[in-house]
């Protein structure tokens, strides 16, 4: 009981200064977050560019993207600098649209499956 | 109990966060979102529902081509450009991207100005912020004008799987419709800005309500919310 006393005077005392008031970043933390959006943004294309296949293609587009959407969240909509609360409430409730994923690819796959069956087409990719 | 609530809605003494902060926040009788503005916490929780409806697109996108048996048509040449005889691929979604990122850097800076108080400089940005966003819906039109004149349909289209149309138009003109209401916003609170409302305390024509200049850091979650809901739509629509 002691212990959690003593770290609510600490950590309390440091965001009510700095957090509080609005949030004041310098230009150039938004600067170089838009300088590495551009870098990401290029690589992703270079990969499309260069005609990159497979696996390594999927991997690429797929770490550029969350490297992307990663840097967007917690800089330019200031998600870094807000309460546990708050970012477990906007960031949790998204991993149901990876369950639906999850449910929907046995379900394209049933679906493939009866169309070969029933028409007899061959796969096309 | 009265007496706890009002306590919290003073000035906040803010408990530690971290994850004990995570369970005090949400276990108790008083108001989750501390430091958090119900502004700001509505835009963030609309901005989640939006985040399950273009979830929803991508995973019907993705049970479709996972599904069809006729191929897919390849999206690095149906959106190929040719520029001076040469046929460079994705060429113009590229740009839309660059466009719409630029974009969402001023729309950073603007809030950052915002908070300085700086009418001016806020104003300014949340405008040029404003034509970036307009520049990427004119080339949206372009992009689909081009898709029309070579016969994409949403129930046909000359290359492959007929669902290509339907996903196309569906995702990319919601996506569209998303980023014009997005200008039009920037628009009414840029003019609100230049006007200095949040300085004089001016009343709203909606609302009747004095503003802050928080709306400009609202307006940039949603702005921020359409670029990123585009990362997702490039990496899965036009990529893969």
């Amino acid at each position: 009981m002691a212990q959690a006393t003593v770290e609510t005077s600490v950590h309390g005392a440091v965001p009510v200064s700095g957090e509080a008031e609005h949030q004041q970043h310098p230009i150039k933390l938004y600067l170089v977050v838009w300088g590495l959006l551009f870098v990401l943004s290029l690589c992703s294309y270079m990969v499309d560019y260069f005609g990159v296949q497979g696996l390594l293609r999927w991997s690429l587009i797929i770490v550029f993207m969350l490297l992307k959407a990663g840097l967007i969240v917690a800089f330019f909509m200031h998600m870094a600098w807000e309460r546990l609360a708050l970012i477990y409430a906007i960031l949790l409730p998204p991993i149901a649209v990876l369950v639906f994923v999850a449910l929907m690819v046995p379900e394209a796959h049933h679906t493939l499956l009866t169309r070969l069956a029933f028409f007899g087409a061959t796969p096309g990719n | 109990m009265a007496q706890v609530v009002q306590t919290h809605s003073a000035k906040p003494h803010l408990p530690p966060d971290g994850r004990q902060g995570f369970v005090s926040d949400w276990a108790s009788d008083q108001q989750v979102f501390k430091n958090v503005s119900w502004g700001k916490a509505m835009m963030w929780i609309f901005l989640l529902s939006d985040t399950f409806i273009f979830g929803c697109f991508l995973i019907a996108y993705m049970t479709a081509r996972m599904s069809t048996v006729v191929p897919w048509p390849n999206p690095s040449e149906v959106f190929a450009l040719t520029i001076g005889g040469h046929d460079i691929p994705l060429i113009l979604i590229a740009i839309m991207t660059f466009v719409l990122i630029t974009s969402s850097g001023t729309m950073a800076m603007a809030v950052n100005y915002g908070y300085r108080r700086d009418r001016r400089m806020t104003a300014l940005l949340m405008l040029v912020t404003a034509i970036f966003g307009a520049a990427f819906v004119g080339m949206q039109a372009f992009e689909w004008t081009k898709l029309i004149h070579e016969g994409v349909r949403p129930w046909e289209n000359p290359w492959g799987a007929a669902q290509f149309g339907s996903t196309f138009f569906m995702i990319t003109g919601f996506h569209g419709t998303h980023v014009t209401i997005g200008v039009i916003f920037l628009l009414i609170i840029a003019r609100k800005v230049w006007r200095g409302d949040f300085d004089t305390e001016r009343r709203g024509f909606f609302t009747s309500r004095k503003g802050r200049y928080e709306i400009v850091e609202i307006t940039g979650l949603y702005w921020h919310f359409v670029d990123l809901v585009w990362v997702f739509i490039f990496a899965f629509f036009y990529l893969w």
